[in-house]
């Protein structure tokens, strides 16, 4: 019997995310936390299933530990089939070589067998580390009706941001002719979302001749995409005017949940058609005290609010005592704030303590940057932590040494 | 040590009819994302109890759909997992051969499924007991004392204005059980209440089926306990957490309201490895704007809130708009309130839209239901 499928999507999983420093310490970026109850990736992988797409080959590599365990058997998406699914794809040992993946190329050539098995026409290509709701199925529908041979998903940026992005130069039919990867002097506006998608053999030919150039740095954005636009073939840029955003640094993360915020949201969690699916860990209601205060904030089920919390997003089981205030922060699951600390423009990572009357952090306004907490800490009770810091364990210990607790 | 778990899903659905016209007992909801079977569900999937079937009468459609396949309670299995046992009437029903009306007739009609199993034992229970109880433990106690039968009780306070019917067990000195007791119009003091949760070995059980069938017995209490008490080794087993049932929608709201003491939560909710499950509906996190004002409430996932709320439950999906003040109510499901309205003792069932400036007050002691759909 012959069986197939029409796409399928590669999601790129493995980057570590060095720019989110002690996040992504013990896990890898696409597990990080987001907006209360979902992690990075259930952004991607909600897009798949909600564009019909239900195969999903997810390339790990750095930390997968976590990851593979959010996703398991993937049936909080619905990816849990008999022909098809999610599927975890780490680098393997194969009788003649054993490889790290070495570029985002390189690492979807080593799994071509994979892709074989389901004998799709064309190729998702994806990466986790990015927040946006996105129907795959229109740009599909795109790259169809241009008959192209990859189409990149673009996205409008501010010119004077352009140059942190691959910028794609069009022309009106929206093919593509040139890609510069961060341009001094930008073209165009239209920064490369990340999303491709290509007809399989297309792909795979020019997949097999990268890997066999030597000075090939195996990238899409470096490699693939010059080499088939200086081949000719039909590149196409697909126009999406969603929200997205890249949440590689710690300043994008915490923007990116703010966003979630407002009466007016950047992006919205809850229209019904797109919505985004995370594994539930049978949490109760989160409940909130008589004195408490919750302003402009995302609570999430399992908190149990009795301070303050004001333009803040909260995940599970996150517990404030009464008269703490946390404020302009981003609060990861099960975090205790004990009573009358102050949390202040902080991202802080989950299982960690703080301490009665601490202070972490510095208003919004004063502060020279974000104050990055780490996991599973215990910042004892009177603790003075200063803005634009980074707390792992070591510098606790070194402020401990210097006597650094407060009063 | 193998058990299979029974679970009666329409018992006592008069008791809130209000609640129960368009559902079980079973799937009533309950503390913001709840429905009532989640806590015993939730006890028998704790206690490593992988086979469930729940009993089904009528109305149960909405069970279906909370139920699913069970996979939410780790349920959808293999071997065992969760089968519902709707009624039926065999071939050669006569006219007077219609559904079952107690207990025991509900048993009856279960038989096959009973003699099909092949656990060892089989712990029968109700589905509107609200409490988070080791029955894993409880089977335990019952296999050591040797008993022909175990049922759970625990020491409660029965207020004269109890009307409804509550059995009452008593017990000697050795835990056997002497006497069950339906309570009417107990002028108020601590009695040993049966909880309505049974442990048996299933040969056990499925011999009093074919007893009951082979005398055609109707009641189980009457029927089968009170008349074997004498000859048969029924023993107590005493639960000492929190327990409560609900008799009557005043019952209701006072049992939901009760979700806001911080120790009613921790008995339920916050004992270690013992979560209560439920369907995943995949909610966004609740969204506070920045004038709302919320006090001393249990909010699910998904609400939308722009008022004050005070004293009050919120399921999944409630919206509460600017300038409107929600007291001591509990909205259900996707219940829509508008701009400028209070509601003080309302409970609205699901779907409930209440339009720009309405005023609804109830009474603690009657509080004020609006039906599923409606529309003020």
């Amino acid at each position: 019997m012959i069986k197939k499928k029409e796409a399928v999507a590669m999601l790129l999983a493995g980057g570590q995310g060095s720019r989110l420093y002690l996040l992504t310490e013990r896990l890898a970026k696409p597990a990080v936390p987001f907006g209360g109850k979902y992690r990075i990736i259930d952004f991607p992988l909600s897009n798949c299933i909600n564009s019909g797409i239900d195969t999903v080959g997810v390339l790990t590599q750095y930390q997968p530990l976590a990851l593979n365990e959010y996703i398991g058997n993937g049936q909080p998406w619905d990816l849990d089939r008999t022909f098809g699914g999610v599927m975890m794809l780490p680098p393997y040992q194969a009788s003649k070589r054993a490889d790290w993946y070495k570029g985002t190329a390189n690492a979807i050539y080593q799994n071509i067998h994979f892709i074989r098995k389901y004998d799709p026409d064309y190729v998702v290509i994806l990466s986790g580390d990015h927040i946006y709701k996105m129907d795959y199925r229109s740009m599909l529908d795109f790259h169809k009706k241009t008959d192209a041979d990859c189409t990149i998903a673009v996205f409008e940026v501010p010119l004077s941001e352009a140059n942190r992005f691959g910028i794609m130069n069009t022309n009106e039919d929206m093919s593509v002719i040139e890609f510069e990867e961060k341009p001094s002097q930008p073209k165009s506006t239209q920064a490369s979302m990340g999303v491709y998608i290509f007809n399989t053999r297309k792909l795979f030919e020019y997949l097999t001749a990268d890997e066999e150039d030597a000075s090939s740095e195996k990238d899409f954005g470096k490699n693939i995409i010059p080499a088939m636009l200086n081949a000719g073939e039909r590149l196409f840029a697909y126009k999406f005017d969603g929200y997205w955003k890249d949440v590689g640094t710690i300043d994008s993360l915490w923007e990116a949940n703010m966003d979630l915020l407002g009466d007016r949201p950047m992006l919205s969690l809850r229209d019904g058609s797109r919505r985004i699916f995370s594994r539930n860990y049978a949490e109760p209601p989160h409940f909130v005290g008589s004195n408490a205060v919750i302003s402009n904030s995302l609570i999430t089920e399992g908190c149990e609010i009795y301070g303050t919390v004001i333009n803040s997003v909260l995940s599970g089981g996150v517990l404030v005592e009464p008269n703490a205030i946390v404020k302009d922060s981003v609060i990861f699951n099960d975090v205790i704030i004990k009573s009358a600390s102050t949390v202040n423009y902080t991202v802080c990572d989950r299982d960690t303590v703080i301490g009665a009357g601490s202070v972490v952090g510095k208003e919004r306004q004063e502060a020279a940057g974000i104050t990055l907490i780490g996991t599973e800490l215990v910042i004892r009770d009177g603790t003075v932590i200063p803005d634009n810091v980074k707390v792992s364990a070591a510098f606790l210990n070194e402020l401990y040494e210097k006597g650094g607790v407060g009063q | 040590m193998s058990v299979v778990g029974i679970i009666f899903s329409n018992i006592h659905d008069k008791n809130i009819s209000e609640l129960t016209r368009m559902r079980t007992m079973a799937s009533v909801p309950f503390g913001c994302r709840y429905r009532l079977i989640d806590f015993t569900l939730s006890n028998m999937v704790n206690s490593g109890i992988t086979h469930v079937g729940v009993i089904t009468h009528y109305n149960y459609q909405s069970l279906m759909d909370h139920i699913g396949t069970g996979k939410d309670w780790d349920l959808a299995r293999r071997q065992g997992g969760i089968q519902i046992l709707p009624p039926y009437i065999t071939a050669f029903a006569n006219t007077q051969n219609s559904l079952y009306t107690t207990r025991l007739e509900a048993l009856k009609s279960i038989n096959a499924f009973i003699s099909g199993c092949t656990e060892e034992y089989v712990v029968l229970s109700d589905c509107d007991l609200i409490c988070n109880i080791d029955l894993d433990a409880m089977i335990k106690h019952h296999i050591e004392t040797g008993a022909d039968a175990t049922f759970a009780i625990k020491s409660s306070y029965i207020a004269a204005s109890d009307r409804n019917s509550i059995s009452i067990i008593e017990y000697n000195e050795n835990c056997r059980v002497t006497d069950i007791t339906e309570h009417t119009g107990y002028v108020g003091g601590f009695k040993d209440i049966n909880l309505n949760i049974w442990v048996m070995r299933r040969k056990y059980l499925e011999d009093i089926i074919q007893d009951a069938i082979a005398h055609n017995y109707t009641d189980f209490t009457k029927d089968v306990i009170v008349r074997n008490l004498s000859g048969a080794d029924f023993r107590v087993y005493k639960y000492d957490c929190y327990f409560a049932s609900v008799s009557s929608l005043a019952d209701y709201y006072f049992c939901s309201m009760d979700l806001l003491n911080a120790d009613t939560r921790r008995a339920l909710f916050g004992v270690n490895n013992r979560s209560i499950f439920t369907k995943v509906r995949n909610s966004a996190p609740s969204i506070y704007s920045s004038d709302a004002q919320v006090k001393n409430s249990l909010i699910a996932d998904g609400c939308v809130i722009e008022g004050t709320v005070e004293n009050s439950i919120l399921f999944r999906g409630v919206k509460v708009g600017t300038g409107t003040h929600i007291k001591n109510s509990i909205l259900m499901q996707d219940t829509l309130t508008g701009d400028n309205i209070y509601l003080n003792c309302v409970i609205t069932d699901k779907n409930v839209v209440i339009r720009d400036g309405r005023v609804l007050s109830g009474h603690e002691t009657r509080p004020f239901y609006i039906e599923k759909n409606s529309y003020i």
